[in-house]
């Protein structure tokens, strides 16, 4: 227990110590990362933990955007109660979609969450005349001031994607090792087995969808607050891909994996966006690489090799 | 237009997209069948049949009839070959577990989408009917000399969409004469009942996995040859024939070959009809969300069995 909690506290004061330390650019580029890692972890307490796989992850994400970027410009809300209202309604999709989609179960669940993340899509494009469609709007500097504070201020956004990314990573951290984060794991390892020692498997799967959504919804209002932009592409479906490929890559099941997962992706996709327009060709190869040769992610390596008490 | 010409018009587009969609669904439907796995880079062997069939058209020199057939034996051969060689080399390794199998067609998707926008470009490109002589079509109505035919300005055809419908049909009857009649039809299906009984029967279950994956992108790569002189071959163009597939493939129920056919027809059909007379966008929004409460609600789709 000692030695993960310095691992991850330790984290965050690397991420904290960054700040003062990086280049411009790369401190743009972390803010952006920790949002994104949000938005990971959220997608691995239903893929991970529970072992739900789910192909729709982007409608939480653009839920929790438009709840909050909406409420802002069209209900003139200030934007700490908009974020609050973008995580209520990332709350209320995850709560409708669990109840409808764990219904199912293998592959009809991937496909139901493809196709109502794609329904959310066309009905952002459908009510086009409020949500400007694929354009997408700007949610204006001088709406994006919490307590004083300019959130569009580079400084102030980093501290506020780090002070997201802490809460999440602690909280997930503290999920896991909690009495429900181990039935959740035991649904993933057996669920029969989960469901004969009586645990109530449908209520605790339920459960992590609604947390796993909600986060992701967190990350999305989150995103729209500190980069100040609402649109609709953040509903298709390579959004539904990333958080499944930073799991993937970085360590399904792990506290640490997304994040590591999707600071490796960012900057492999940066560099690579040098060479090439095509830069989801290096999603494409590493997605087929994964599922062959790594099925557990660098993080998934490191426990199995070294580090037998990685969470 | 009056209305009763106009409906015509569109359950005659409609007849067309539903020809292309039954032979794409077909092959998705074929490949969950016998594999029990969602085969996601679907929608890119039909954007690739599509694009192979632009490159061979122009390649090959000669009147447009000897170089549409050459795209249209070709074409499929080669994308076929591809998803064979593709399921030889990165399915058979992952076991064909049904999650690890979506995560790498995903990854797939990824590939032969950007390989196609680094090599082909992100251009729309015709490629030139065969033929495609206008045929007029007669309306009729009563008036006052009683029943009489007229021809509306308007209400007209092309030989080259009858020759899709009919060269769809011809298909179909082939597929089904292939699963129903012949020995690697017989070998098929009992692969689709049991594979381990199959395999230890000694049939080559790796091998005909890997036939059949490559027989199902064939298939869609068929369906977007014939679509190509209609529309044209761009490298995004597989996005909608893959959702399409999906929701024909699932309202048919996930692998009955018969139910996916007529699904097909349906929703070619609805959807043409649809977009002739309201948005496109809340026609898909409708669709998609019925689907996916279909699936929820009826897992078995409309016209499969009830499982035991």
């Amino acid at each position: 227990m000692r030695k993960s909690l310095t691992l991850h506290l330790g984290l965050i004061a690397l991420l904290f110590a960054l700040q003062f330390i990086a280049p411009a650019y790369h401190h743009g580029n972390l803010a952006r990362i920790m949002v994104m890692a949000s938005f990971a972890m959220g997608y691995n307490i239903m893929f991970g933990y529970t072992g739900l796989l789910s192909l729709g992850h982007a409608m939480f994400f653009a839920v929790g955007m438009y709840g909050m970027g909406l409420s802002a410009t069209q209900l003139g809300l200030s934007i700490g109660p908009a974020f609050g209202v973008g995580i209520l309604s990332a709350l209320i999709c995850s709560l409708i979609v669990g109840l409808l989609a764990l219904r199912t179960i293998g592959v009809a669940f991937m496909i139901v969450t493809l196709m109502f993340s794609q329904t959310i899509f066309l009905t952002i494009l459908y009510f086009g005349g409020i949500t400007r469609g694929d354009e997408g709007f700007v949610i204006k500097q001088s709406t994006r001031q919490i307590f004083g504070l300019d959130l569009s201020d580079a400084t102030t956004r980093y501290f506020a994607a780090l002070l997201l990314f802490s809460l999440v990573l602690l909280g997930i951290l503290w999920l896991v090792k909690s009495p429900t984060g181990r039935v959740l794991i035991a649904i993933r390892e057996n669920e029969e087995r989960a469901k004969m020692l009586g645990y109530d498997v449908w209520r605790h799967k339920l459960a992590a969808v609604v947390m796993s959504g909600t986060v992701s919804g967190a990350a999305g209002a989150a995103y729209g607050v500190l980069f100040g932009y609402v649109g609709a592409s953040f509903s298709q479906v390579p959004y539904s891909i990333f958080p499944l490929l930073w799991v993937l890559l970085g360590g399904a099941g792990t506290v640490i994996g997304p994040f590591v997962g999707t600071l490796f992706m960012f900057y492999l996709i940066d560099l690579s966006s040098t060479v090439t327009d095509a830069y989801m060709l290096v999603v494409g190869v590493i997605l087929v690489l994964l599922t062959m040769f790594a099925r557990n992610g660098l993080m998934g390596i490191v426990r199995e090799r070294w580090a037998k008490w990685l969470p | 237009m009056e209305f009763g010409p106009h409906l015509m018009l569109a359950m005659l587009e409609g007849l067309v997209q539903a020809s292309v969609l039954t032979l794409t669904a077909l092959g998705l439907s074929l490949v969950f069948g016998v594999m029990r796995v969602v085969n996601v880079a679907h929608g890119e062997f039909y954007m690739l049949g599509a694009v192979l069939a632009w490159w061979i058209t122009s390649l090959l020199g000669g009147s447009a009839l000897i170089e549409f057939t050459a795209a249209l034996i070709l074409a499929p051969l080669l994308v076929g070959l591809l998803a064979g060689l593709a399921d030889w080399l990165i399915l058979r390794r992952v076991d064909y577990d049904p999650e690890r199998t979506i995560v790498a067609t995903i990854g797939l998707l990824y590939i032969i989408q950007q390989v196609t926008l680094m090599t082909y470009g992100p251009d729309a490109r015709p490629v030139a009917p065969p033929f495609n002589t206008r045929l007029a079509l007669p309306w009729f109505e009563f008036g006052e000399n009683g029943f009489a035919l007229y021809w509306p300005w308007g209400l007209s055809t092309t030989s080259y969409k009858l020759f899709v419908i009919l060269a769809a049909i011809l298909t179909l009857i082939g597929v089904w004469l292939l699963m129903a009649k012949t020995k690697i039809g017989l070998i098929l299906r009992a692969t689709q009942l049991d594979s381990e009984t199959a395999q230890a029967f000694g049939i080559p279950v790796e091998r005909i996995y890997a036939l059949v994956f490559g027989m199902g992108a064939a298939l869609a790569a068929l369906g977007a040859v014939l679509v190509v002189p209609i529309q044209q071959a761009h490298y995004l163009m597989g996005a909608d024939p893959l959702l399409l597939s999906f929701i024909v493939v699932i309202i048919g129920g996930l692998g009955s070959l018969r139910g996916t056919v007529v699904a097909a027809i349906l929703i070619g059909m609805s959807d043409g009809i649809i977009s002739v007379f309201f948005t496109p966008t809340l026609a898909k929004m409708l669709a998609t969300l019925l689907v996916a409460m279909v699936l929820v609600y009826r897992p078995q789709g409309l016209f499969g069995a009830k499982p035991a």
